[in-house]
């Protein structure tokens, strides 16, 4: 059967037939690289548009459906404008911080890419630490946004990096205890372990209420983390017109634009990694029968499946809900998440020691 | 080095100078949420408001003084562009004036017909406002289901008055022509439209959550603050100021129809946002008793072709969709009025914006600001 993890195979027995160890591991890591690169250029294109015809549907509009079939190139157009853009650097502005803070951010999506599970044994970098490599990484990108609200020299730009410092900071702690819970159900750090442990069943299903609390604070968490409505103060467009990025434009706008997507992929992805199996499908204990079926379906389709179901549900959040204030944002984190995850990590510390999970 | 940012409840509290550590910054005079020209500088120590300046003028054109120069029954036209979104209304007060000073008798058709116009005026400004105000809050799907409705008024106001903002339909003696023969059908359309897609604004907005977090509480303005400062219209009434031209002071035919003045006590933002949304309701009340009893006659009263007011002020004023608006016309007997003055609701009611939201968020202005339901050319005339 067609997979991921074939095609990969048959590559690398290619390249190693072909060339010498060092060779094939250095071909090996630019094929890696640019199939990384393309993969963030895919998802932005993919994800704009499926964000504006999300938000074209629950608006009763059409959205773009001038450009490709069903104005499905719409994205591809608007990237080649921004491309075509000029970048402008505002007077008074730390040039070189300005310039760095989108290709930090960027880096930092792309960097995220590595450790997901795409598919059965279909993986960039299954190293050992994954879920603490992911948290790591994923807290540089605070530092895109103050970097680009400080070198901005615009007070809009400089309020809307200091509530995304805050922001940020306070749910990393909700989305941490809650990636936590599942790491103590599995017993590994590894995400490759964590799919291979929901074999059985999702987490979702095995870890009874405590897992569904732990998926909950895990959504809102990284909602805000992502700077995604309802939490997105940092952008905020009707009071601080743009937040960080009100100076930037052309294709420098464009990467936060896109790491903004790319984040929004990438935390959507660990979130269906840890709660809902990966790229494991369905299955209902012994129906053998629906178990073979659901088994014929592709791996990577259930992985982008669930990702974009997730993916989709964080639009559904954006174009409902109205804009937290700064103090109502911070209190939900301090004043409810961060207790409810910590009673949560506890409950299910208990759960794991006495095996009460299936 | 800024200062440690604090929670101020009380504004007295809130130093009026800006200190060590407060900065300034412009909000407008092109900015998402001031809906137009409005300029503020606003003094921020953190997050925390300490003062508000609105700057206004630019979108001054000098209306009033061009009134000065046209005919009774000219400067009618312009008054449309002074509040757009009650255009109808700003109309039907300078009509009102002129037929106070000529003591035209206006035909019952007429007066009929003008009563629904401003209701419905006044539904398409209040959907309007719902959409920006969900807007300025963050939600940006409201804003179209606001305008799914409101299109449908403005689709009626095209088929009679034959334009869809600034319509200059009403003309000193009555309307300017009879309603089209589909008028009744589709504003029976609308009712109906309207009462089916209502429950989606309570569901979307009114009963979400975090939406009553950031009205409840907020911009709090008490019955002596509203007084004090001359507001009207729904921003008064929040306060419980009972306000509403329509029921103190009748003109046409209010003072026979059933409808109820809409008061809430608790003078906050979602108060107000509740004044609003149940006066929609009170509008389609009106429109619902009128539609099928428009009574047949003239249109327009017999006038002459120049008007000439007698020597002598006239004063006039109607409820608009934003509060009081006076029309005072000052005439030596002439054909263009000697001097014309419009009491603007928008006005007074921005003067508040200072007192009512010192020692908040920055949020906090801009979802307050977004009650008061400000138009800025009604402003600056």
């Amino acid at each position: 059967m067609w997979s991921f993890s074939k095609i990969a195979n048959s590559i690398h027995e290619w390249l190693s037939q072909t060339f010498n160890a060092t060779w094939t591991t250095i071909i090996e890591m630019v094929i890696a690289g640019v199939a990384v690169i393309s993969l963030f250029a895919v998802l932005g294109l993919v994800l704009v548009i499926m964000e504006r015809k999300v938000s074209a549907w629950m608006q009763i509009r059409l959205g773009p459906n001038r450009v490709g079939p069903k104005g499905l190139l719409q994205s591809l157009a608007d990237t080649l404008k921004l491309l075509v853009k000029e970048g402008m650097t505002p007077n008074g502005a730390d040039k070189f911080l300005f310039n760095l803070a989108p290709y930090i951010a960027m880096i930092v999506a792309m960097l995220l890419l590595a450790p997901i599970a795409f598919a059965k044994d279909f993986q960039l970098w299954d190293l050992n630490i994954g879920v603490l490599y992911v948290s790591a990484i994923s807290s540089i990108s605070v530092i895109s946004i103050l970097m680009a609200g400080w070198a901005s020299n615009n007070k809009y730009s400089l309020l809307g990096a200091m509530r995304s410092g805050a922001q940020i900071v306070s749910y990393e702690l909700s989305a941490g205890l809650s990636v936590l819970s599942i790491v103590v159900l599995t017993g590994s750090l590894q995400l490759s372990e964590i799919v291979n442990s929901q074999a059985n069943g999702w987490w979702i299903f095995k870890g009874h209420i405590p897992a569904i609390i732990a998926f909950i604070t895990f959504i809102i968490a990284v909602t805000a983390e992502t700077n995604r409505a309802p939490f997105d103060l940092a952008e905020a467009e009707s009071e601080l017109t743009a937040g960080f990025h009100t100076e930037y434009s052309g294709m420098k706008f464009a990467l936060f634009f896109l790491a903004e997507y790319a984040n929004v992929f990438i935390v959507c992805a660990i979130g269906a990694t840890l709660f809902l199996g990966g790229w494991m499908p369905f299955h209902i204990g012994n129906w053998t029968g629906f178990n073979n079926i659901m088994d014929w379906i592709p791996s990577s389709i259930w992985f982008f499946g669930k990702t974009f179901f997730l993916i989709f549900l964080i639009m559904w959040f954006r174009w409902t809900f109205p804009r937290l204030r700064i103090d109502q944002l911070l209190n939900l984190e301090w004043k409810y998440l961060l207790p409810i995850s910590m009673i949560n990590i506890l409950l299910v510390t208990a759960m794991a020691i006495l095996k009460w999970h299936f | 080095m800024y200062r440690e940012t604090q929670i101020v409840s009380d504004v007295s509290k809130v130093p009026l100078e800006g200190g060590e550590g407060t900065f300034t910054i412009n909000v407008g005079p092109q900015h998402p949420a001031t809906h137009g020209v409005l300029h503020l500088v606003i003094t921020l120590n953190g997050e925390t408001i300490i003062n508000i300046e609105p700057h206004l003028g630019y979108i001054h054109r000098s209306i009033e003084k061009m009134c000065e120069s046209l005919t009774y029954r000219q400067f009618i036209y312009v008054t449309s562009r002074m509040d757009y979104l009650s255009a109808h209304i700003n109309n039907h007060a300078c009509a009102l004036c002129v037929e106070k000073g000529m003591q035209i008798e206006v035909p019952a058709r007429a007066q009929v017909i003008r009563v629904l116009m401003d209701e419905l005026t006044r539904i398409a400004s209040h959907e309007l406002w719902w959409g920006a105000m969900a807007m300025d809050v963050g939600a940006f799907t409201p804003f179209f289901h606001a305008f799914r409705e409101r299109e449908t008024i403005n689709d009626i106001m095209e088929e009679t008055c034959g334009a869809r903002l600034t319509m200059n339909y009403m003309v000193p003696g009555g309307v300017m022509h009879d309603i089209h023969p589909n008028f009744q059908k589709r504003v029976k359309d609308f009712l109906q439209l309207y009462k089916s897609k209502i429950h989606e604004y309570d569901e979307l907005v009114t009963g979400n959550i975090i939406f009553q977090n950031r009205m409840k509480g907020v911009g709090v303005l008490s019955a002596e603050d509203v007084i004090s400062y001359g507001c009207t219209g729904p921003v008064a009434r929040g306060s419980g100021v009972s306000c509403d031209i329509r029921k103190l002071y009748p003109y046409e035919i209010y003072d026979k129809l059933e409808f109820d003045e809409v008061l809430e006590t608790a003078g906050d933002s979602f108060a107000r946002y509740l004044v609003r949304l149940k006066e929609m309701n009170q509008s389609i009340r009106i429109v619902e008793q009128l539609i099928d009893n428009i009574p047949e006659g003239d249109f327009q009263a017999k006038t002459k072709a120049v008007l000439k007011l007698p020597k002598g002020e006239f004063y006039t004023r109607v409820e608009t969709a934003r509060g009081e608006l006076g029309v005072y016309i000052v005439s030596e007997g002439g054909t263009t009025p000697y001097r014309i003055k419009f009491r603007s609701p928008g006005f007074s009611n921005l003067s508040i914006l200072n007192h009512m939201v010192k020692g908040a968020k920055i949020g906090d202005l801009i979802a307050a600001m977004g009650t008061l339901d400000l138009v800025i050319p009604d402003i600056d005339r």
